[in-house]
């Protein structure tokens, strides 16, 4: 469904991405990790056209996806940091999403699941930074979209809450959908994902079951086994 | 398009500062009439007011609007929809709500005047019509310099120069250069030199249609010798839109390659 090659994206000086390539198929969480500035999120920006890599191409179901954008119909995508127009409502912002991609959308269930009912009339510029996460999560996950995109989707979220993102998660992977996700919380990638993709200095470290990750660096959790590959 | 239009001209109607801005030309149209009683004296003073503000403000407004939805414009580019209507639709957005309050904060003053049992009309609309074509064409100019600087100091820094260079620096550069050069015939030159300054052009295109030769000036005047008035008119208009269009075009073919 996604086929990545040979891609490579550096910012001046700094090479961020140096020839990356892989294929994801079938449904399934897979989780993209590796340290602070190892290129997670340039990754996923340029899966979703944002930022222009210098080189190689990203195939979405066997389509070149430069120059084109209905793809990203395909796709929900839930930015690292949550920020919207200050002037606007919560319901303003939902109904904008809704009406600019011109597709089906269920936000009914996702703002009842989060609580969401009594800020409906705020405007987001007021809201705290955990609110404005769970207003993310909706526009994300209010289309029914094969392919889901999150970058830290835990950010400032309360357990509660955390437990139903998970939920979700889960629910979308049971319906076939792929869930790509970056995470810092070794926890949460270790209770979801079935693969990981592990990004070092510019370049695919490991890719590969989580069971496998273990036996390579000889620990027997993720968090250990990561700061085996990074300190070793 | 329209609905990324619709979007960011709503976000921007409700925001303070285009009341500020529309309340200050309500003001300074009823303080000008009522002060000059005098249609055609009102009109050649907002001219000046007009052909320095309305490129400030559109420098202003252009690059702040940028910056401050950059976080907008992130989550719309994630969506299916094409870059370059993004940013058209937001470019359009501010545009035409600072054209909005130029036309309706000097139109509410000289309506209540009586403009349409004058002669002045014609005149006036042509006053609107340069001040619009400033607007977009600042609006456009600023939005590239914020493409091309992610730093928002510098791009601001950069905005402001760009507007102190076209409304004042310009002109004295082109004056310097006339005089030292007064030895050699400079027609040719100082006809190009106002089709390069939006500015200039504006202010031609006022004076040409208010036929006030004192005012022309040198430039002014060798446009009315070179075309007449109403081609002088039209050549000015054309080189306004040219105008327009080249920072838009520019503004879209950077919009293709950034990243965000």
């Amino acid at each position: 469904m996604i086929a990545v090659k040979n891609i490579r994206k550096s910012y001046g000086r700094l090479t961020v991405l140096n020839d990356i390539s892989f294929d994801v198929s079938g449904g399934g969480i897979y989780a993209v990790l590796g340290p602070n500035g190892s290129g997670k999120t340039t990754f996923l920006k340029i899966l979703l056209g944002m930022v222009i890599p210098d080189g190689g191409k990203v195939l979405f179901q066997g389509q070149d996806i430069s120059r084109s954008h209905g793809y990203r119909t395909q796709i929900g995508y839930l930015p690292q940091i949550a920020r919207f127009p200050d002037n606007l409502s919560v319901s303003e912002i939902i109904h904008m999403i809704a009406d600019i991609r011109n597709q089906p959308s269920k936000p009914e269930p996702l703002i009842a699941l989060f609580g969401l009912d009594k800020f409906m009339d705020k405007k987001l510029g007021n809201l705290s930074g955990g609110t404005r996460q769970k207003v993310n999560i909706v526009l994300t996950f209010m289309f029914d979209t094969p392919v889901i995109v999150l970058d830290e989707p835990t950010a400032g979220l309360d357990p509660v809450s955390l437990i139903k993102l998970k939920e979700l998660i889960n629910t979308a992977k049971s319906s076939g959908k792929i869930v790509l996700i970056t995470s810092h919380i070794m926890s949460l990638v270790e209770e979801l994902s079935d693969e990981i993709i592990f990004l070092l200095e510019g370049n695919i470290y490991f890719k590969g079951a989580l069971s496998e990750l273990k036996i390579k660096t000889g620990s027997d959790d993720l968090e250990h086994s990561i700061a085996a590959i990074l300190e070793p | 398009m329209i609905k990324i239009l619709k979007y960011s001209f709503s976000d921007l109607m409700r925001s303070r500062w285009s009341f500020i801005y529309l309340g200050f030309y309500l003001i300074l149209g009823f303080v000008l009439l009522f002060l000059n009683n005098d249609l055609s004296k009102g009109i050649i003073t907002l001219m000046n007011v007009i052909v320095v503000l309305t490129p400030m403000i559109g420098t202003i407004f252009g690059v702040m609007y940028f910056y401050n939805s950059r976080e907008f414009t992130e989550l719309l580019l994630a969506q299916p929809v094409k870059r370059s209507v993004i940013f058209l639709g937001q470019y359009l957005g501010i545009s035409l709500s600072l054209s909005l309050s130029l036309i309706i904060g000097l139109g509410l003053p000289f309506l209540a005047y009586g403009i349409f049992r004058s002669g002045e009309i014609a005149n006036f609309i042509m006053l609107l019509i340069s001040g619009t074509c400033l607007t977009f064409i600042f609006v456009a100019l600023s939005i590239n310099i914020a493409l091309f600087n992610s730093n928002k100091i510098k791009g601001f820094g950069y905005a402001i120069l760009m507007w102190l260079f076209f409304a004042v620096i310009y002109d004295a550069l082109i004056l310097l250069s006339m005089i030292v050069f007064e030895d050699y015939p400079l027609d040719n030159y100082a006809l190009v030199a106002s089709f390069l300054n939006p500015i200039d052009l504006s202010r031609i295109l006022i004076l040409l249609k208010l036929d006030i030769s004192a005012l022309l000036g040198y430039t002014g005047a060798l446009f009315q010798r070179f075309f007449g008035t109403s081609s002088g008119l039209l050549y000015s208009l054309l080189m306004l839109t040219f105008w327009v269009a080249i920072p838009v075009m520019l503004l879209l073919n950077r919009s293709r390659s950034k990243d965000f």
